[in-house]
């Protein structure tokens, strides 16, 4: 049997009359990298936020490195350190440094003392290139160096899985590249990423499946060669041709 | 030159003393509407239902009443002879509410200042975007954490500026306390007794009114100060953002 780090089962969410997720199931190996597209308001980044349970799935289980964390008592916050999220718009702590942003959730949260989560946040800013601006405060970086300094501080905490929702859709056009850069390095590290985003030349060079979600449905998944040339459903051949005509081809 | 010097002599004794009773009277009463409003704001926002209408309850009712009617129910209503009997009947000392006029104006402008804090700390708070506490949750920190960590080192920066109105109010709303006598009078109750001797009040009143200026005005400095040394480079562009 392989090893999946996560499995999703059967998950609903509603909010009022609207019903975001209609029975979404998935199965992740350790060191897959997954793309999720599809259409605004079909449940992407919902399911992202219920893995990390920022959301409370109303119906199905998710299991996170063998734990089910949709249990009754599990321990939610343990989970949320296990998973890493990057945020649209980043969601930077405004009155830290970068060092900080980085340091304080192993400090706080793993109770890591001071001088090793010191070394631990320098050794995350280089692995995004970012070691110069550890003093800096958020509001001093750009959007790119912005949300690179939100990876470091997802990676701080060594998670099993990282979430990331849409993380260039905030980014002014020339910035985007870098960031991609750290994400396609990070896939290369075999480490286990689910991305929505629109960016099809990353999906193309990086991504092990592709998902297309509609309606709170995954309509068709498949590794990008399958999905791009050989798309099974209409639906997923439209959405593809237009996403194609606004973002471009993969560049190679 | 030398009529300067005897009006001096004559009112600075007893105004310099008034003006330590004030002063004292707007840091303590500061510091209890501090020790009320951080925790009625962050129970505003953060609550259980219940207690968060408690809390609006609270704000509301005191900002809602003058800050007078506020003073005499605390010092003459609560005397009122028949709660002293209430008290008695459960065993607890008669005189239990019956404050002194320095405890009643302390109580009241404690109260009131907690009233009109926890409002401007509540929009100190809710201007940080929610995506602050949703990414110090992800992280794993539990919702305490990320407003003690997160939330409230942003908030109590932008409320800064609120709270050093708030402390310019209180210098003067203190002058309100006269009404009770106190033994030792506030600034602008040992005005009065001087007035009430010499009827000087044309010198009096723009004298006292400019030392209120004063101390208002250094207050104010000194707040600034403050928000200049804690400033945040670009929070406030990120603040404006949202």
């Amino acid at each position: 049997m392989a090893e999946f780090i996560l499995r999703v089962s059967n998950l609903h969410k509603t909010y009022g009359d609207l019903e975001v997720l209609k029975g979404v199931s998935l199965d992740v190996q350790q060191g897959e990298v997954l793309v999720i597209i599809g259409p605004s308001g079909t449940g992407k980044s919902t399911l992202l936020r219920c893995i990390n349970l920022l959301t409370r799935p109303d119906q199905g289980q998710i299991w996170v490195d063998g734990e089910e964390i949709t249990a009754p008592h599990a321990d939610i916050n343990g989970i949320r350190a296990k998973v890493g999220m990057v945020f649209q718009d980043f969601n930077l702590f405004t009155h830290m440094t970068v060092l900080d942003n980085v340091m304080t959730g192993p400090v706080k949260v793993k109770k890591m003392p001071q001088e090793q989560a010191h070394e631990l946040a320098l050794f995350e800013l280089g692995r995004v290139d970012l070691v110069d601006k550890a003093s800096s405060y958020p509001g001093q970086l750009s959007g790119g160096q912005k949300q690179r300094a939100a990876i470091a501080r997802a990676l701080a905490m060594n998670p099993k899985v990282m979430l990331f929702d849409e993380p260039t859709s905030a980014l002014d056009p020339e910035l985007i590249g870098e960031v991609l850069e750290v994400m396609k390095t990070l896939a290369r590290e075999h480490m286990t990423m689910l991305v929505v985003t629109h960016e099809m030349g990353f999906a193309k060079e990086v991504s092990n499946r592709i998902l297309f979600m509609e309606k709170g449905n995954i309509v068709e998944e498949g590794p990008p060669a399958q999905l791009f040339y050989h798309p099974q459903r209409q639906r997923t051949r439209e959405f593809l041709g237009k996403i194609t005509e606004l973002y471009g081809e993969a560049e190679k | 030159m030398e009529g300067l010097t005897d009006f001096w002599n004559m009112v600075w004794p007893e105004l310099g003393q008034g003006l330590g009773v004030t002063l004292q009277l707007s840091a303590s009463a500061l510091a209890i509407g501090l020790v009320i409003g951080l925790p009625t704001a962050l129970a505003r926002v953060y609550g259980q239902r219940w207690l968060r209408a408690l809390a609006t309850a609270y704000v509301d009712l005191l900002r809602g009443t003058p800050l007078l009617v506020q003073l005499f129910f605390i010092y003459y209503g609560l005397a009122d002879p028949n709660i002293g009997q209430l008290f008695a009947n459960v065993g607890l000392p008669k005189s239990l509410l019956v404050l002194s006029p320095l405890t009643a104006a302390l109580l009241a402008l404690g109260l009131n200042s907690g009233a009109y804090q926890a409002e401007y700390f509540r929009g100190a708070i809710q201007a940080i975007g929610s995506g602050q506490m949703l990414a110090a949750r992800a992280l794993g920190m539990s919702r305490l954490q990320a407003i003690v960590t997160v939330i409230m080192p942003q908030a109590l920066r932008l409320a800064i500026a609120p709270w050093s109105n708030e402390a310019a109010y209180m210098v003067k709303y203190t002058s309100v306390v006269y009404v009770l006598g106190l033994t030792n009078p506030d600034l602008f109750g040992a005005a009065k007794r001087i007035m009430s001797t010499h009827y000087n009040q044309m010198v009096m009143l723009p004298f006292v009114g400019s030392i209120y200026l004063v101390v208002v005005l250094c207050i104010t400095w000194v707040m600034s100060k403050l928000e200049t040394r804690l400033r945040i480079p670009g929070l406030e562009m990120e603040v404006e953002r949202v």
